[in-house]
């Protein structure tokens, strides 16, 4: 076995045996703890295919995490209001299903991200990195100017929403399914690196001009990889929402963004298990430094200074070694 | 009217930048089973040329024919995959890839399309063993698992071959190949080439003057952004205007 792969089954069985560990301590916290670092790893795991296989240095996918967690907001909302999305032309009810509402976000995030990437995949580089900034920030002024649900003060979820066979209000059942959730989209980003699409989208980050004297126009392997990035994030969006039973603007402001980025480039950029590496490192120093200093940030960005100029790997390569490509 | 035999066909191709006319009314052809070479001057306009011929730049004027059809409105990637394959003047490879990856993507391209997200590549043998066999053509077998980025210079160029010939080209467009490829390299490349036009018809821009006299069918003379001269070897030879313009400076 690679000694990353081992890594890979570390990182999983870890974040796994978290809150069996934290139900025999009795300390149901932590499962909480864990829930989070897992949702958060899924929304790393998103955008590090655009940042790590692609390229795309995305500014904006708070975006795409916020819309996530309004479709779930605002589903449920309509639900415990027992009051239609809209009568006409058809009527929506909402929906207190997670499965309704991860479809949902998903689409809602794909046709946003269709959009926003059909705009900024013309440009590249810093252009492209504030003009998906300036998208987020429109979503995110918008979302405060909405008054219709909460505005600046968000919405609240009242009953988390349910899922077939098991009871959400449960940690570890919840738990649970935010961590399956994360596996099946590591399984997928997994098979997508080494597909087809992968080996182009690779080659669209390292050599455009390549790519197209290949026959294969990057514009439409980077947006088609930009769509499949949102959606994930989006879907860790809504996990999100249900886990605080709360959804604000401030899932969308530009913060979350760099949050979502750190995670990545923390773990290690392109890397399978960055993201969860990343997330999870974030989680415990906001914890553990968070109670110690309200100024923990300032070590996280010593933290980050030294990855980006001495382990371009992040944690992952730092345990891995390089990255080898077949 | 061009006949069958035209592969590509230059009709009055302008193009200006600012004051600077980089092509001004080129027009030439290619035909089936020849070499046509470019030569000309440093700064005559060759690279402008084939960055119009491959997609690259878009003519202000003036016509780029392939196969028959106008190609001018389509993109790089689109010229393609109708057949037009090239090698750069500084190689353009995948530099995190293996040499076989980099031909895999060639060998994924003409099989249709690549959005294909779930069977790994690397457990494919329609690719690798298409991929393989290209690298073989051209020596570079024993160095398939090489990451790109580690090979030597010739290396890259013998594994740009590859990558454009997979592509089952029908015309190939190379930049430069000899540059910086040394005697030895330079004399394996030509006699390499020599077999290749029966396959697939060549545009071949050269700055090495013994290269383009042993292999060319034809060649034309760029200086300034016009072609000064087109003909058989002997004629470029005892022209006038080209001794003066170029092959003087050798002299």
């Amino acid at each position: 076995m690679k000694r990353e792969t081992i890594i890979n089954w570390i990182l999983a069985l870890g974040l796994l045996a978290v809150p069996f560990a934290a139900l025999s301590f009795d300390e149901p916290f932590y499962i909480t703890l864990a829930t989070r670092v897992a949702i958060l790893a899924l929304a790393g795991v998103g955008l590090n295919i655009a940042l790590g296989l692609g390229g795309m240095v995305s500014f904006g996918h708070a975006a795409f995490f916020g819309i996530g967690g309004y479709a779930a907001g605002i589903l449920a909302t309509h639900a415990f209001n027992q009051e239609p999305l809209m009568t006409w032309p058809l009527e929506i009810a909402g929906s207190n299903s997670m499965l309704v509402i991860w479809l949902v976000a998903i689409v809602m995030c794909a046709i946003v991200a269709t959009v926003i990437g059909m705009i900024t995949l013309r440009t590249s580089g810093v252009y492209f990195i504030m003009i998906t900034l300036a998208f987020a920030q429109m979503i995110y002024y918008f979302a405060i100017s909405w008054p219709s649900y909460g505005g600046e003060d968000g919405l609240s979820i009242y009953v988390r929403d349910g899922f077939p066979g098991l009871n959400t209000l449960d940690p570890m059942h919840f738990f649970m399914i935010c961590y399956v959730v994360l596996m099946v989209c590591l399984l997928f980003s997994a098979l997508l690196r080494d597909s087809r699409f992968g080996a182009a989208l690779q080659v669209a980050r390292q050599n455009e001009v390549r790519l197209a004297s290949t026959g294969i126009a990057p514009f439409n392997i980077r947006l088609v990889a930009f769509v499949i990035s949102a959606s994930m994030t989006g879907l860790a969006g809504a996990l999100f929402a249900d886990l605080n039973r709360f959804v604000s603007p401030s899932m969308l402001s530009w913060q979350v963004s760099g949050e979502i980025m750190i995670f990545v480039i923390l773990g290690g950029v392109g890397r399978l298990f960055g993201p969860l590496a990343g997330a999870a490192l974030f989680i415990v120093m906001e914890f553990y430094l968070g109670g110690v200093t309200e100024h923990w940030q300032l070590f996280l960005g010593l933290i980050l200074l030294c990855v980006v100029l001495f382990v371009r790997g992040g944690v992952v390569g730092i345990l891995a070694g390089r990255q080898s490509h077949g | 009217m061009a006949d069958l035999q035209t592969v590509l066909e230059l009709n009055d191709l302008r193009k200006t930048f600012g004051a600077l006319k980089a092509t001004d009314g080129v027009s030439l052809d290619v035909r089936a089973g020849e070499i046509h070479a470019l030569i000309g001057p440093n700064g005559a306009g060759k690279s402008t040329l084939i960055h119009q011929v491959a997609g690259s730049l878009a003519p202000d004027a003036g016509h780029v024919r392939f196969l028959g059809e106008e190609i001018n409105a389509l993109t790089v990637a689109q010229r393609v995959r109708r057949g037009l394959g090239r090698t750069f003047q500084v190689s353009s490879i995948a530099p995190e890839f293996s040499a076989l990856r980099n031909v895999m993507l060639s060998v994924q391209s003409t099989q249709g399309s690549s959005f294909r997200f779930f069977k790994p590549v690397m457990r494919d043998r329609s690719l690798i063993e298409s991929a393989m066999e290209k690298l073989e053509l051209v020596g570079l077998a024993k160095r398939a698992d090489i990451v790109a980025a580690e090979l030597s210079h010739g290396e890259r160029r013998q594994l740009e071959m590859a990558m454009a010939l997979a592509l089952k080209p029908k015309l190939l467009l190379l930049d430069e190949p000899m540059a910086g490829m040394g005697p030895e390299g330079s004399k394996r490349l030509t006699g390499f080439l020599d077999t290749l036009r029966h396959e697939v018809p060549i545009l071949l821009v050269e700055h090495d003057m013994e290269a383009v006299f042993s292999l060319a069918d034809r060649i034309s003379v760029l200086v300034y952004g016009r072609v000064i001269a087109s003909g058989t070897v002997s004629e470029i030879r005892a022209n006038r205007d080209v001794r003066e313009a170029y092959l003087g400076e050798e002299d």
